[in-house]
């Protein structure tokens, strides 16, 4: 079987540092594999400013940052497998991938998981009411706003203050949608203070801290949600429920790294080190830990790169 | 002109039109929604009990037991995901100790093949996940699981193939008797038939209604679930029941198809037939009661609450009658309805037959079905499932009209995600399948509209 000295499973910007890394670092055959139709992540979708400005000093947006990245790949040789996805990868380094045409297993030197996060679901909330459409989380909200051309509702209440929440609570609104709250149930808001300030406090979206959804109701679609202050314990405090009228749950509660492949396949992951339990597979960007800003994700992805490259040199010692 | 309508496209009308579809007939199934399985049959606990639980003699005991079997044979045919896992049911005192002798007693009278009492020791050897209060259990080796969605699309689509048709998005709403049966107005025109099934579940007493005086009343009891991630999937490999009371057969713990872990109902009354919400009390409720079987489950790992309705009537049995001549009523179809399904439906035939209905088999009847393979790009990262599972499924004799129909026949959107990543790429393959705009895709049932117009820019494939 053919072996890459290095296969890098995801492309967004945690998986294009670090494979670029890995070349500066000696490694001749790296192979990024990608089950988007195109590099660049979550940042894809993320087309306000906001990006670069500890890496490169100046604000860029979500797809600039990648581009920049990505045109720097285009110059060297390492192969990109676009449309496939990972679904499973072993303790002794072989990847195995389904793309457009079937699927095939590859072996490999050193893997590094670059899979990025995913949003956490109503699910694990378990808030009563009704199941209607119209409850959804912010980042499928940006896709389909941002790269599909459509808009998820018009009358919308953001669940949760974490970034993409901020962020698609300004989108919605320049899109014409009526942003009518967010709620979160902890003191403090999730998010950055300047997203706060720039995407809710600048267009009077208010933010009601300490409080949560008791109830979600509609019968096709969402008509009306419940809303609650909650006391220290983050219980609802009875009689302090009120309604809000609205088509829309957007949710934003939360970042999950995705790290199934390397759960199923038995590979420790600390949350903290770029190095696993196995030897050879390294972890980094938003599949290690969630970082808030994609900066600290390419420095952690080319340590992670390098520490790959060295791990091959060394003969698979590290 | 048919020879016989059934109203209703739950468990119990695909399994009488598939039973029918044997023979030589013209059968037409009538739904009322966009798709099959989308009343009791879509949310319950999904399991084909052993049939100890009902009183010997009763329609209930002689069709559990008997559709438990048929059920085994249909799923392998049918390529229906389905487990042999077995059941326990759990005593935490002595008290409940006779409880559990009495069910023996009762499952051996119903037939129930290989039933046994465990002492505490062995249950805990096989179940170690179960609290160390256990004194006893029922072990019933013969109780199943399956997906209730695929069990009755597997049929319905299998009495397609055989010639039978279906009319979804079409809701009876009146019945006349006419010179060679009964004629029924339906929101989409008239149809005749000689002879009628009401397998309309939780509205089966308004089709009784239309056609006889009244004989029961339907008084849906909600029950209300969580469902947790595959990672809590393996926390037990039974279906565990805890002792049965007077509120029925209790919260039970069991594993699904799909690996997941399944955990309730509770009893709740409903605001109506179509109140399936889910309340924080009931929630609360199932997870504390859940809790005394099984103390370390993790309900943070839940990725989805739904409830469905029971539709209990007055009469504790089954309601399966003739009231009038060609019309019979499958009705009060509660729990074990799911197992006795296909043993409903063969009853249900031979009363036709009895009747007078002919009966000749067919030469090239199909008894076997098999879905596709994955093949082409994963859509669906958490589930697995690719692009070719879901163009196969566009292109079966029932395809899928909305997101959760594509969820329900191929799994995409049922995962850790609930479609978070999938959705939009359904969307896409529905809107292209059937050539109308991304607006126009539902979520599930009419009016369910996931996006509710075009950005200001439309696509902004410039600002990328
Ligand atoms: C919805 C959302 C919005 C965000 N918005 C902002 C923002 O506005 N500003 C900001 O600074 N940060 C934002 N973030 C944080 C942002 O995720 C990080 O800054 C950065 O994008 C993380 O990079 P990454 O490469 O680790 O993950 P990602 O960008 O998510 O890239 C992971 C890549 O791996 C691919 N992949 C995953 N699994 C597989 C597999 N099995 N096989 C093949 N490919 C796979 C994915 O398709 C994806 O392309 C956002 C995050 C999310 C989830
Ligand atoms: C909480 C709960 C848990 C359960 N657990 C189990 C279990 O573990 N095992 C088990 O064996 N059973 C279980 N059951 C019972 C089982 O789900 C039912 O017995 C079974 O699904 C009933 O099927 P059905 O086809 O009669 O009804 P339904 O599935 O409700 O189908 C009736 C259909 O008729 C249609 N209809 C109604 N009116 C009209 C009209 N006017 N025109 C056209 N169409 C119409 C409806 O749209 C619907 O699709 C459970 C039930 C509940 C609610």
């Amino acid at each position: 079987m053919h072996g890459y000295d290095l296969i890098v499973i995801g492309g967004g910007p945690a998986g294009l540092a670090a494979a670029l890394a890995a070349r500066a670092g000696g490694l001749r055959e790296i192979l990024i594999v990608e089950r988007d139709i195109e590099l660049g992540g979550i940042l894809n979708q993320c087309i306000h400013a906001g990006f670069g400005l500890e890496y490169f000093k100046e604000e860029l947006t979500g797809p600039e940052y990648a581009g920049r990245f990505i045109r720097l790949l285009r110059e060297t040789d390492i192969e990109v497998a676009l449309d496939s996805m990972v679904v499973e990868i072993t303790p002794e380094l072989l990847v195995r991938v389904i793309g457009r045409d079937g699927e095939r297993t590859l072996a490999a030197k050193s893997i590094i998981l670059a899979t990025g996060c995913r949003e956490r679901a109503r699910g694990p909330l378990g808030i009563a009411g009704t199941r209607p459409a119209g409850v959804i989380t912010a980042g499928t909200a940006q896709r389909y706003v941002n790269i599909e051309g459509y808009m998820p509702g018009k009358c919308v209440v953001i669940l949760g203050s974490g970034d993409v929440g901020l962020i698609m609570a300004r989108r919605l609104t320049l899109e014409g949608a009526k942003v009518l709250a967010c709620v979160e149930i902890m003191p403090k808001a999730g998010g950055l203070p300047r997203n706060i300030v720039q995407c809710l406090y600048d267009y009077k979206i208010p933010l009601y801290l300490s409080h949560c959804i008791t109830e979600i109701c509609g019968e096709k679609r969402v008509e009306q949600v419940r809303v609650a202050r909650v006391d220290e314990n983050r219980k609802p405090i009875a009689g302090s429920e009120f309604a809000i009228a609205c088509d829309t749950v957007l949710l934003s509660v939360g970042l999950i790294p995705e790290n199934e492949l390397a759960q199923a396949a038995g590979i420790g992951i600390d949350g903290e080190n770029i190095e696993t339990a196995t030897p050879g597979v390294f972890v980094c960007g938003n599949a290690l830990h969630v970082h808030d800003i994609v900066d600290k994700v390419t420095a952690e992805a080319q340590r992670a790169g390098a520490a790959a490259a060295a791990y091959v040199k060394n003969g698979g010692a590290s | 002109m048919f020879d016989v309508c059934i109203i209703g496209c739950g468990i119990v009308g695909a399994a009488v039109a598939y039973e029918l579809s044997r023979y030589d007939l013209s059968v037409a199934v009538i739904e009322k929604e966009n798709d099959v399985a989308t009343g009791s049959t879509k949310a319950n606990s999904a399991i084909i009990h052993a049939g100890y639980d009902p009183e010997p003699g009763s329609l209930m005991a002689r069709l559990n037991v008997e559709g438990n079997r048929l059920a085994a044979s249909f799923c392998d045919s049918l390529d229906v995901p389905h487990m042999h896992c077995g059941a326990l049911v759990l005593a935490f005192s002595e008290r409940e100790a006779a409880t559990l002798a009495q069910l023996l007693q009762r499952g051996r009278e119903n037939g129930v093949p290989d039933l046994r009492i465990l002492p505490r020791d062995e249950v805990l050897e096989i179940e170690p996940a179960l609290s160390g209060e256990v004194v006893a259990a029922l072990y019933a080796p013969t109780a199943m699981i399956v997906d209730p969605w695929q069990y009755t699309l597997a049929l319905a689509e299998t009495a397609v193939r055989n010639g039978c048709s279906l009319h979804l998005e079409t809701a009876v709403t009146g019945i006349e008797p006419s010179p060679l049966g009964y004629l029924l107005q339906t929101s989409q025109g008239f149809i005749e038939t000689r002879t009628l099934i009401n397998a309309a579940g939780l509205y089966a007493d308004d089709i009784h209604n239309m056609v006889a005086p009244p004989a029961f009343h339907v008084q849906p009891a909600r029950g209300e679930y969580w469902l947790l991630d595959k990672s809590e999937g393996q926390r037990v490999s039974r279906v565990i029941f805890q002792c049965p009371s007077d509120a029925g057969k209790g919260v039970l713990v069991a594993p699904t198809v799909h690996g997941n872990l399944i955990v309730g109902p509770n009893s709740a009354p409903s605001e109506g037939r179509n109140d399936v919400s889910t309340t924080a009390q009931g929630l609360h409720f199932v997870r504390e009661t859940a809790r005394k079987s099984v103390p370390g489950l993790d309900f943070s790992a839940n990725i989805r609450n739904f409830s469905g309705n029971r539709a209990a009537t007055e009469h504790s049995d089954f309601i399966i009658t003739e009231p009038r001549p060609g019309f019979i009523d499958l009705a009060g179809i509660k729990s074990p309805g799911l197992s006795a399904a296909p043993a409903i439906a063969k009853l249900a035939v031979s009363m036709l037959e009895k009747g007078g209905l002919a009966l000749h088999e067919k030469q090239n009847f199909i008894d076997m079905r098999k879905k596709a393979p994955p093949s082409g790009r994963v859509v669906c990262r958490c589930e697995t499932v690719t692009e070719g599972e879901l163009r196969a499924a566009l292109h079966a004799p029932i395809p899928p009209r909305s997101v959760d129909s594509v969820k329900r026949r191929c799994g995409a959107g049922m995962g850790r995600c609930q479609g978070g990543f999938c959705a939009p790429r359904v969307v896409d393959l529905l809107a292209e399948h059937y050539n109308c705009k991304p607006t126009d895709v539902l979520q599930d049932g009419r009016g369910s509209h996931i996006l509710v117009s075009e950005t200001k820019r439309g696509l902004c494939t410039d600002t990328i």
